[in-house]
């Protein structure tokens, strides 16, 4: 029988994993379809309104998805995880409250306005129902990351009796990884957005749906991710410096090296033996670690073996899921940049149009084997993302806050089966919601292939109207 | 600036009790209603159920924040009583947590996945409903139990499941009295007026039990003057159920006036049920084990967060009004993104 802290432990990641699916794909999708919506009050064009359309439906279903994982996520701080508010809640408290009242219920509010509104509000005031959720979920994402990040890099605080008490909010806030982390987890929810919308439109393209709107989309899609990616791997290196600095630990795992020496080999591959203390299949670029890391062929990077004390106690993560996260993850993004710059390349390739002139060829430039790799990549930032966060939270383990809360200390002392069957029921909940999730956006984009554009859908009209049915 | 109004550490976790309470309130009125909506649901005609969800599509979401609202007070706040009242209602609340997720995903599974697959998320919905107001009202059973598993808790615990789920299945079909017309709203009537009976039922039986478990909160009632002072609550309440009874019989009018009648004397019934359980558990968080004082957080943590709340509630309670401004009157089949 597993005992309450793994167990509860593996019931956070559960949730956090499912969770983080869902505001990865709406906090950029938010802003996209602000653009979409922007494009088409500019131009007519009715490209933009399908675009606005169809993406607004996968809005609205991550959304929900999203709303209802979340709410299990604050109710096991307290049911499994007491101690963290116990100890650390002078700080996270605020942080969390200030989530609610600033982001949760202009969301809220004004996603009910951007679905059902249509026919009931002035065209203006339906643009700024679209920018305020968008924006209401970048000040969730916001709030969060600050949370997070303080865990990660906590200041602005002393600890009288056992218990944090803030004492500078503007350190506490503007920690030292918040700039970094936020960026990073900005630019995943842009490149998941990014593969999401160019996967869905190389899907409609293959089933034979060549309209305008689909083209459209896909090379929306393709240009955003161009666009990102080579941003994303400078912003990740620069956290990863941060993270040199701050939690030496985690960058240790993340390189899986053992000693702290100068002239550290980049692992490409290796298999980490936590109990030997040394790794086994090494394939590695030789002083690969110290150039990225400091910059310098020769340059000092941390070992595990410094986080050991001298009674033996491991205080840096387990080694195996930080070690191969991280390398998931960077692989990911590579696969991210080449599919991407590819796609543009051909998109901007020039043929004959039949007045004579030369113009690009745009989604038509686009193959079917490089339709089918998109179509593979589609849930290819939640691959990474889930990758991220798997480095960079088990990272941080043995502490929860760190330096400051352990894990083992937060944990709440409920006999490990009630855990073990809540866990089971949650992940049989989350196990069929992610599927039918995923089925479900296929099944959308097929369903709008065939036709079921609205091409009588009108402008927006103030006051109570006749309402279209679907 | 602390110091202005006196003892921080006096008034602040009278604030915060008072700022929990009413998310609580403001919950239990308005997710209640498309709680109770969901319970309803099995009960409407296949034709009907698109207009239901219509009738509270819009709304749902924030509706459920203001739990979470409440939640974040109470961990906020009072982070000792947390941590006490969550460990100790570990498997109501997993129930409570998988049945808001069924029924919040059922909202956009519904329409947006195969046809074939729609009895399966409607039964989510209202299984998913269901679930959410037994768990809550065996909580509040609990709860008032002093958070203690006893046989007689639980099978109190059990009784305050069922009657609070007629509580919301109550003011669910008070509020398809005022959205829905003709058939369907005459059906309402009749849902409105069993359901009530479960009201009364629950209300009487937590005014019997909460004093018996605790000779602190029958001193409070049945002393003198405060019985005096007390008797308009049970009195009004009293009335409003014989108002409401009248009314139910009456409706619906021929020319549709008075259908928002059921709907505002629930939410004032709920508003004063409410009162009289949080004066009898003032000034405890767990009742006659930890006041409020003693499971407050520090001060400079409360004030940061009651700015905040100060500035934003005002601005939250303003676009929740032109929310339901925007769509008001009667529910049509709404265009479901």
């Amino acid at each position: 029988m597993m005992d309450t802290l793994l167990l509860s432990r593996i019931q956070f990641g559960a949730n956090i994993s499912f969770h983080i699916l869902f505001p990865t794909i709406t906090i950029a999708l938010g802003w996209v379809l602000l653009f979409f919506k922007l494009r088409f009050n500019a131009t007519g064009n009715m490209k933009w309104m399908d675009a606005y359309r169809f993406w607004v439906k996968v809005f609205a279903l991550s959304f929900a998805m999203g709303v209802v994982s979340g709410i299990t996520m604050s109710f096991q701080f307290g049911t499994n995880w007491p101690g963290f508010m116990e100890t650390v809640g002078n700080v996270a408290g605020p942080l969390l409250a200030y989530e609610v009242l600033t982001a949760f219920f202009l969301e809220a509010v004004f996603l009910g306005i951007m679905l059902f509104g249509w026919n009931r509000v002035p065209g203006w005031l339906h643009t700024l129902a679209t920018f305020l959720v968008a924006f209401g979920t970048t000040m969730s994402a916001f709030w969060i990351i600050v949370l997070n990040s303080w865990m990660h890099t906590p200041a602005g605080y002393e600890v009288i009796d056992g218990v944090v008490h803030a004492t500078d909010w503007a350190a506490i806030i503007f920690n030292p990884s918040m700039p970094y982390r936020l960026t990073h987890m900005l630019l995943a929810s842009g490149l998941t957005v990014a593969f999401l919308i160019a996967g869905l439109s190389a899907f409609r393209m293959l089933i034979g749906d060549r309209s305008e709107a689909v083209k459209n989309q896909l090379k929306v899609g393709a240009m955003m991710g161009a666009l990102l990616i080579p941003v994303q791997i400078l912003a990740g290196d620069m956290h990863g410096l941060n993270t040199l600095e701050h939690q030496p630990a985690k960058v240790a795992a993340m390189e899986g090296n053992w000693e702290t020496d100068e002239g550290v080999p980049l692992l490409l591959f290796a298999i980490p033996d936590q109990e030997a203390r040394e790794n086994r299949m090494e394939i590695a670029i030789p002083y690969g670690a110290s150039l990225i890391l400091t910059h310098e062929l020769d340059g000092e990077v941390p070992g595990l073996n410094d986080f050991v004390t001298e009674e033996g106690e491991i205080l840096h993560p387990r080694v195996a899921p930080v070690f191969y996260g991280f390398r998931v993850m960077v692989g990911t993004g590579m696969a991210m940049l080449l599919l991407s710059w590819a796609a543009v390349a051909m998109m901007a390739r020039k043929r004959t149009a039949e007045d004579g002139t030369r113009v690009c060829r745009g989604a038509d430039g686009i193959g079917r084997p490089m339709l089918y790799a998109f179509v593979a990549m589609t849930f290819s930032g939640w691959l990474a993302t889930l990758a991220g966060w798997y480095v960079t939270e088990i990272g941080r383990q043995p502490w929860l806050v760190q330096g400051v809360l352990q894990t083992k200390d937060a944990v709440a002392q409920v006999p490990s089966g009630m855990v073990l069957s809540t866990l089971i029921a949650y992940l049989a909940v989350y196990a069929v919601l992610t599927v039918t999730y995923v089925l479900v956006l296929f099944f959308l984009a097929r369903r709008a292939s065939k036709g079921e554009r609205m091409r009588n859908f009108e402008r927006p009209r103030s006051g109570a109207a006749v309402i279209p049915a679907e | 600036m602390m110091t202005l109004f006196g003892d921080p550490a006096i008034w602040l976790p009278i604030v915060f009790a008072g700022l929990m309470g009413l998310s609580i309130l403001i919950y239990v009125i308005l997710d209640g209603f498309d709680l109770g909506v969901g319970v309803l649901f099995p009960m409407a005609r296949e034709n009907e159920k698109d207009i239901m969800i219509a009738s509270i599509g819009p709304f749902w979401d924030a509706n459920e924040t203001w739990l979470v609202l409440a939640i974040g007070l109470l961990l906020v706040a009072f982070p000792t009583a947390h941590g006490a009242i969550l460990t100790a209602l570990y498997l109501p609340v997993a129930i409570m947590l998988i049945g808001l997720i069924l029924r919040g995903v059922a909202f956009e599974f519904r329409v947006k996945a195969p046809e074939e697959w729609r009895r399966f998320w409607n039964r989510s919905f209202f299984v998913g409903s269901l679930m959410t107001t037994l768990s809550q009202g065996f909580m509040l059973g609990i709860y008032i139990m002093g958070l203690e598993y006893t046989a007689t808790s639980v099978a109190f615990a059990v009784l305050t499941a069922a009657c609070l789920t007629l509580a919301y299945a109550f003011i669910g079909s008070a509020w398809l009295i005022h959205k829905m017309a003709d058939d369907f709203q005459r059906r309402a009537v009749r849902w409105a007026q069993r359901a009530l009976v479960g009201v009364v039922v629950g209300l009487g039986a937590v005014s019997i039990v909460t004093p018996l478990v605790s000779a602190r909160v029958a001193e409070k009632w049945f002393s003198f003057p405060e019985l005096m002072l007390l008797a308009p609550l049970p009195l009004m309440c009293g009335a409003l159920i014989v108002l409401l009874w009248m009314a139910l019989r009456a409706l619906p009018t021929p020319d549709d006036r008075w259908n928002w009648f059921p709907f505002a004397a629930a939410i004032v019934l709920f508003t004063l049920a409410f009162f009289g359980l949080a004066y009898s558990f003032y000034p405890y968080v767990v009742l006659d084990q930890l006041t409020i004082y003693e499971a407050a957080s520090a001060p400079e943590s409360l004030i940061i967060i009651l700015f905040g709340a100060l500035f934003v509630l005002p601005m939250i309670l303003g676009y929740t009004v032109l929310a339901y401004t925007v769509f008001r009157g009667k529910a049509q089949a709404l265009t479901y993104y």
